[in-house]
């Protein structure tokens, strides 16, 4: 076990049922399990990850679609517990993974930006403290008070990654959210990753843009079939994957 | 150890959770031109059925029928919103299971804290009642929080099992309301405990709702402090469904995810 990791993943594995849809009710169970088989059809979308990030690594994750890199990062966030393995995860952690949990498009961008910070776990007075800020960052200060079902999908986006990095967590996952920001807005946010990364956030960062991930990370690895084929400086995984993916 | 990282959880997320019970506040009172006057309204609309049928029609011989009727219903009614709240809870935060990392027993708890809210509103009724057919107050009245906090205790422990069930057997869903219904009927609810036959009066002991209803006319009606022995009964079962209920949603909770 590496001693100054602030991620520790050791020999995780995650495994999702795919025929769980039809075994829902009580009827359907008893019968399987009359026939004596309750086998469900098992998927293995990770296997046999061993990583450590250090404080201060920017990691990229790179991969083809279904490889595991979304998976990953609900591991390393908490949202899905591996089947198998040991993760520790040490910090405070801010997942930009799925945007907006929790937004009711039924209330406006204030109720909203309380409610979103409730979710991931801030109290009142935090986000009482946080609220201009992070109304500014946004830029959306002229459409407070309208209901956020009239918004636009990348105005939607803004209000989520506002609130979602309003306070300096030490792990940041990003797993490709920019891509529905209009350029301005992509360009702030890329500012304030870059920033949070020169603080000293260690970033986990997913992206199918390499020219990216070349530019932003130290590290990455390259995820196939929910293993990890290789590992190393970014550039050279980079190029590696290119090569071969 | 687990218990005191489990609390330390909730207590961050209280905001959390105080958010959720507004949001469904809202919910419940929007566009009712009526408002929060329907948790009052609705228990006394509910009494004067009752009264009518069980009171004039079947003729229960109860002293005060509709008291009667309304500090048992309204309690019972506590129970059934708190846990069908909580069962539904876990599958009905799906897309917040899937995107955040949240203590998972906010979601059952704060329908339990939903439905005491109700609950309270509901009170509201029994003492408009009590003024117009002038039932005395006694000082025991204001203990109203003590079955309250039973009942909302053992509610939240058949909530916790009830909500991890569901995720895996939906069906559990349509099981538990008619057993709702059966166990309102098998708890003095609408007719005395005395009413009962002896066989019958023997198997009551085992029913929490039965002591929980008993306590809440006690001292809402009759000014009587519950004994010592009938308090920690009250609360050796509510700690018990806890203790259950906590142990089957620990066990499952990490699966959660992977079924809503
Ligand atoms: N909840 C789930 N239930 C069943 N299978 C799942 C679940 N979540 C992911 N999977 C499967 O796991 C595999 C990896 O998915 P994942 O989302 O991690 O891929 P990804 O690398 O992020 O792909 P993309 O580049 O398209 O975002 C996929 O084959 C997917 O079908
Ligand atoms: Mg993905």
């Amino acid at each position: 076990m590496e001693r100054d990791a602030l991620i520790d993943l050791r020999g995780v594995e995650m495994h999702f049922n795919m025929s769980r849809e039809r075994l829902d009710s009580l009827k359907e169970y008893a019968l399987r399990l009359a026939k004596g088989r309750l086998l469900y059809e098992d998927f293995t979308a990770l296997a046999g990850i061993d990583l450590a990030v250090r404080r201060g690594d920017v990691l990229g994750v790179v991969g083809l679609n279904g490889s595991g890199k979304s998976t990953l990062l609900k591991i390393v966030s908490g949202i899905l517990r591996p089947t198998r393995g040991t993760v520790r995860v040490e910090g405070t952690v801010a997942p930009l993974i799925e945007l907006g949990a929790g937004f009711d498009l039924e209330l406006t961008a204030r109720e909203n930006i309380f409610l979103n910070g409730a979710v991931l776990g801030h109290s009142k007075r935090e986000m009482r403290a946080r609220f201009e800020e992070i109304v500014e960052f946004s830029g959306m200060r002229g459409f407070l008070d309208v209901p956020m079902k009239n918004y636009s999908t990348g105005m939607v986006a803004r209000i989520a990654f506002s609130v979602a990095t309003c306070v300096r967590p030490d792990i940041l996952l990003v797993d490709e959210i920019l891509s529905v920001g209009d350029h301005q807005f992509v360009k702030k946010c890329e500012e304030r990753i870059a920033g949070m990364m020169a603080e000293g956030t260690t970033v986990f960062l997913v992206s199918h843009d390499l020219a990216e991930v070349r530019r932003l990370c130290t590290r990455a690895i390259w995820l196939e079939r929910g293993r990890i084929r290789a590992e190393g400086p970014a550039d050279a995984v980079c190029a590696a994957y290119e090569a071969g993916g | 150890m687990r218990t005191k990282e489990a609390a330390a959880g909730l207590l961050r997320y209280r905001f959390l959770l105080a958010n959720l019970i507004l949001k469904d506040l809202r919910l419940k009172y929007r566009r009712s031109v009526l408002g929060v006057l329907w948790s009052v309204l609705n228990p006394l609309l509910m009494m004067l059925v009752m009264t009518a049928v069980f009171s004039r029609i079947f003729r229960v011989a109860v002293e005060n029928y509709p008291v009667f009727y309304l500090t048992g219903s309204t309690l019972f009614a506590f129970l059934g919103e708190a846990t069908t709240g909580a069962m539904g809870s876990v599958t009905g935060s799906a897309s917040l299971l899937r995107k955040v990392r949240v203590p998972k027993s906010v979601f059952p708890l704060e329908k339990v804290l939903f439905a005491s809210v109700n609950y309270l509103f509901s009170l509201v009724a029994v003492v408009v009642m009590f003024v117009v057919l002038g039932q005395p107050f006694h000082w025991t009245f204001a203990l109203f929080w003590l079955p309250a906090l039973f009942t909302g205790a053992f509610a939240l422990g058949v909530g916790l099992a009830l909500a991890s069930l569901s995720v895996f057997f939906r069906d559990i869903v349509h099981l538990y309301s008619v057993l709702l219904v059966a166990w309102q009927f098998a708890t003095p609810v609408l007719y005395p405990y005395e009413a009962l036959p002896e066989s019958i009066q023997a198997l009551m002991i085992w029913n929490p709702m039965y002591h929980y209803v008993q306590v809440a006319r006690m001292v809402l009606m009759h000014g009587i402090v519950p004994s010592a022995k009938e308090m920690a009964v009250c609360a050796g079962m509510a700690l018990a469904a806890l203790a259950l209920g906590a142990a089957v949603f620990r066990a499952k909770r990490d699966r959660f995810v992977l079924y809503v």
